[in-house]
């Protein structure tokens, strides 16, 4: 076979516009039009429909007046990441979604406003806010993701002295790492890592906890931990196979993408994603616009039981992303390299533990697919050995926390994010941020209970 | 079905219909002469034309409001800058090839009785169907003693007129300003002088507003800046008021054509239901061109269609009896606001608009996951502000029977001494007739 398995490398001009960002900035003019067909409602559906509940209303009204310092002003006050937000937000299900004109005009377009104030904000360096005055309390924040930055920001602001710890070279965790390129450019996160610092928040990169510090030394240094820790890589199926060249997390994949050149990623011809969520559609769409012919997303459920975002789907299946529902792999064929994937048709049987209708195989309906390439897009690994040894109570490696504070079962311990999340629970960066903010509130109670207002 | 004829009878002039091109911009040169018949004007009044003058850059100003541009409209240009034979010229010819249509000139010259006896032959000379004097430019003219200097002063209206009707022998139309304190007294004097018409409103006294990075007045000339001449779909209610009062005064009597924010048939039909004749548009042509027409003839049509409506004079001025006193008002008609629910969208700007601003009359419900808002009806006193607000007009002022008869204020102040001054006397009233006030 040789190197026939790789897609022929598209030209660089190709390249280069598959992989800048689709949704363009809005014009001056667009916003204003666009801002003013704001109804600017009262007891907004958007504003309780965001999770981080920024003031929508009042932001794009701000746009319409011409005041941006101060949209961008209310957008970041109840979310520090409104710039990453702006673009990564599935506006749909969220604030476009109950926008009151959905039923009869279009939704205004408040994801694009939101982006339209940030970018100027980034484009003119605006410092909003000032870090509170000093009150000689130290927190550690584990984690320099989404929830990690925001409960970071927001404990800053009250004064307290905050260090995060990022394992990663780079912080900003999925923001920086995670998204596609075309979606969000890794600066805008970057950006957002800055703005953290600028508040005074000391960054430990390269730095695990665990490893390069230990817990015990975490909780002796800290008055308080908040632990932001997202989830791992993808585990293995436990299918033979599985360790042939041409196997990959799919998260490496995407973050390929994110941290080297474009035109230096490879890939197969005929490419295969196991899963059907949100990050196999980013793993399949790069794949697409790298040069790949053929892409399949093999899911051994149907349509119903996705965890896609309903616009997620539809932009694969517009990329020509081919979907293989009912489709379960068996074992991955080939002698070094992968060469063809023997899958099963499937069909749904009772809820299974995580309330979804489990599938199950139908014997004999065995049959192979060749392939150059498969992706693994089945879920996160989850950090058990480190919430063990910090002792807070888990299931299954989510953290148990008391959703009003975040608090776990250690009263010094803190936690929000992906690492929080049930089965089934919308994981988006939103979400991440106002556990943050919820973390930091909490924190701030548990650290200076005398200044409560209550 | 009615058949509708749209051509109309005013101091005795006959238009094809009721939509004249106003003295302005648009109606400067025989090209737009020709454009505007061409696209179906029934008239057209020249730019006036006068004394010599000179232009100057960045002359027209607007107002936009939630990204809507010029929802008002100002200028501080000054009459035609073409010399008067070149106008005259046009004229002519402008006449003689639409005979079917109504050509009136718009004059101004210095107050002097010669020099107006002289520009009314030379413009009758032409063939034209009328004049319109214009009293009303309220900037640069009237610093020269002409325009607005003249309509503020109604001795001086009578005076001119007087002047022009001496050698007039066509229709003569005078155009009035708005910036008097009370434009039936301009109007009267107009009569005075045994015109045969009046065209109104001129523009208003205005400032468009302040650049707020250079600080410079809008329009500005140079760095320096002033009052022009406002006009635009903000000022029609203005107009229609003094449209209105001078179409209801005893004493005036003459036709009118209005003049105001007028750019669909629409705006067209509710000056005349207050006592237009004709109405004229200058800043819509400036706006969107000659063929506004086209849906002001078509949108007429059908609606005189629907009224029944066979001549524009079947219902020109028909609503100018409705015009009444605050006294005559039927202080016993109550309405109360009602929500159409499936129609609502849940903005909730009714629930904001009542409670901050007005009578704290609608409540917020949660149901089924959104705020929804309800009318109090104890509470609400019919002020009608929620129907105003809201965006997909769901809201409806719902008329109340309270068994109270009809009673104006100047009844009850009859049939109470003194409620007018005293308040016990009042709540004694309000108490019998249980009158409830927010």
């Amino acid at each position: 076979m040789g190197e026939s398995w790789r897609a022929e490398k598209l030209p660089p001009e190709t390249l280069q516009k598959n992989f800048v960002e689709i949704t363009p900035p809005l014009t001056d003019e667009e916003a204003l039009v666009e801002s003013n067909r704001c109804l600017f409602c009262y007891d907004a559906p958007c504003m309780r429909a965001c999770p981080t509940h920024i003031n929508i209303p009042s932001f794009i009204k701000k746009i319409a007046t011409g005041n941006l310092k101060g949209s961008a002003r209310v957008i970041m006050e109840s979310n520090f990441l409104g710039a990453t937000c702006a673009r990564v937000c599935p506006v749909d299900e969220l604030c476009e979604g109950s926008c009151v004109y959905e039923p009869f005009n279009k939704p205004i377009m408040i994801g694009r406003l939101q982006r339209y104030a940030t970018d100027a904000m980034i484009a003119k360096n605006w410092h909003l806010f000032e870090p509170g005055s000093p009150t000689g309390k130290r927190v550690a924040c584990v984690g320099s993701g989404p929830a990690g930055l925001s409960c970071a920001a927001e404990l800053a602001k009250l004064g307290h002295k905050v260090t995060i710890f990022e394992k990663r070279e780079m912080a900003g965790g999925l923001d920086t790492y995670g998204i596609v390129v075309f979606r969000e450019p890794r600066e805008i996160s970057l950006k957002e890592v800055q703005m953290v610092q600028d508040l005074g928040v000391e960054f430990r990169t390269k730095v695990e906890v665990g490893k390069e510090i230990s817990t015990q030394e975490l909780l002796t240094t800290y008055d308080a931990v908040f632990l932001g820790l997202g989830l791992g890589r993808v585990p293995p199926l436990g299918i033979p196979g599985e360790n042939l060249a041409g196997v990959y997390d799919a998260l490496d994949f995407v973050e390929s993408t994110r941290t080297q050149p474009i035109h230096k990623i490879e890939v197969g011809r005929r490419v295969a994603i196991l899963g059907a969520g949100n990050t196999a559609v980013d793993a399949a769409t790069i794949s697409k616009r790298l040069g790949a012919e053929h892409v399949l997303i093999l899911y051994r459920r149907g349509e119903d039981e996705m965890s896609a975002y309903r616009f997620e789907y539809e932009f694969a299946k517009n990329e020509g992303i081919e979907y293989r529902l009912f489709t379960a792999p068996v074992r991955i064929l080939g002698n070094h390299r992968v060469e063809a994937i023997e899958c099963v048709r499937t069909q749904l049987s009772g809820l299974d533990a995580t309330g979804r209708r489990a599938a199950v195989s139908i014997p004999g309906s065995e049959f192979t697919i060749p392939i150059d390439m498969v992706i693994r897009a089945t879920g996160q690994h989850k950090y058990l050995q480190l919430l063990d040894n910090l002792n807070v109570k888990h299931e299954k490696g989510r953290i148990l926390i008391n959703t009003e504070t975040g608090q776990t079962s250690n009263p010094k311990i803190f936690a929000g994010g992906d690492c929080v999340l049930g089965p089934g629970a919308m994981a988006a960066t939103v979400i991440a941020v106002e556990h943050g903010k919820i973390g930091a509130k909490g924190i701030h109670h548990l650290l200076t209970p005398q200044k409560q207002a209550k | 079905m009615v058949t509708v004829d749209l051509s109309v009878k005013m101091s005795g002039l006959k238009s094809p219909n009721p939509f004249w091109v106003a003295s302005g911009p648009p109606s400067n040169t025989l090209y737009q002469a020709h454009k505007a018949f061409e696209a179906g004007w029934g008239g057209f009044v020249w730019k006036t034309i006068g004394a010599p003058i000179l232009n100057v850059t960045n002359r027209y100003g607007g107002i936009d409001y939630g990204g809507k541009r010029v929802v008002g409209f100002n200028n501080i240009e000054l009459i035609s800058d073409r010399p008067l034979s070149v106008n005259l010229k046009e004229i002519a010819e402008a006449k003689k090839r639409w005979p079917d249509r109504l050509v009136v000139v718009s004059l101004m010259v210095e107050s002097k009785r010669q020099v107006w006896h002289e520009i009314v032959k030379r413009t009758q000379d032409t063939g034209c169907d009328a004049i319109e004097l214009n009293y009303g430019c309220p900037h640069g003219m009237s610093e020269r003693g002409m325009g607005s200097a003249v309509g503020q002063v109604p001795e001086y209206c009578t005076m001119i007129t007087e002047w022009v009707m001496e050698a007039a022998k066509i229709p003569v139309l005078v155009k009035l300003t708005p910036n008097v304190t009370n434009i039936v007294t301009s109007a009267r004097a107009v009569k005075q002088a045994k015109a045969d018409g009046i065209s109104m409103i001129n523009t208003i006294n205005s400032i468009m507003g302040v650049d707020l990075d250079s600080l410079q007045t809008q329009p500005q000339v140079h760095g320096k800046g002033g009052h022009g001449g406002y006009a635009g779909p903000a000022v029609k209610p203005v107009g229609l008021n003094l449209v209105s009062q001078v179409a209801k005064d005893s004493e005036v009597g003459l036709p009118i054509s209005a003049i105001g924010g007028v750019e669909t048939w629409r705006d067209a039909a509710e000056y005349m239901l207050l006592g237009a004749s004709t109405v004229q548009v200058c800043t819509g042509i400036m706006k969107f061109g000659f063929r506004i027409v086209e849906d002001m003839i078509d949108g007429m049509k059908h609606w005189m269609e629907e009224k029944g409506f066979q001549s524009p004079h079947d219902f020109i001025g028909k609503s100018v009896s409705r015009i009444s006193d605050y006294k005559d008002f039927n202080i016993m008609y109550k309405t109360i606001a009602e929500i159409d629910y499936d129609k609502c969208i849940k903005c909730n700007l009714c629930y904001v608009a009542c409670e901050d601003g007005t009578h704290q009359a609608i409540e917020l419900v949660r149901e089924n996951g959104q705020s929804v808002p309800k009318i109090l009806e104890e509470e609400c006193v019919g002020c009608r502000m929620c129907e105003l607000i809201c965006p997909v007009h769901c809201i409806t002022m719902e008329e109340v029977d309270r068994n109270l008869g009809v009673k104006s204020w100047a009844q009850i102040v009859a049939e109470n001494p003194g409620i007018d001054e005293n308040w016990e006397t009042m709540e004694a009233w309000r108490k019998k007739h249980n009158f409830f006030i927010h």
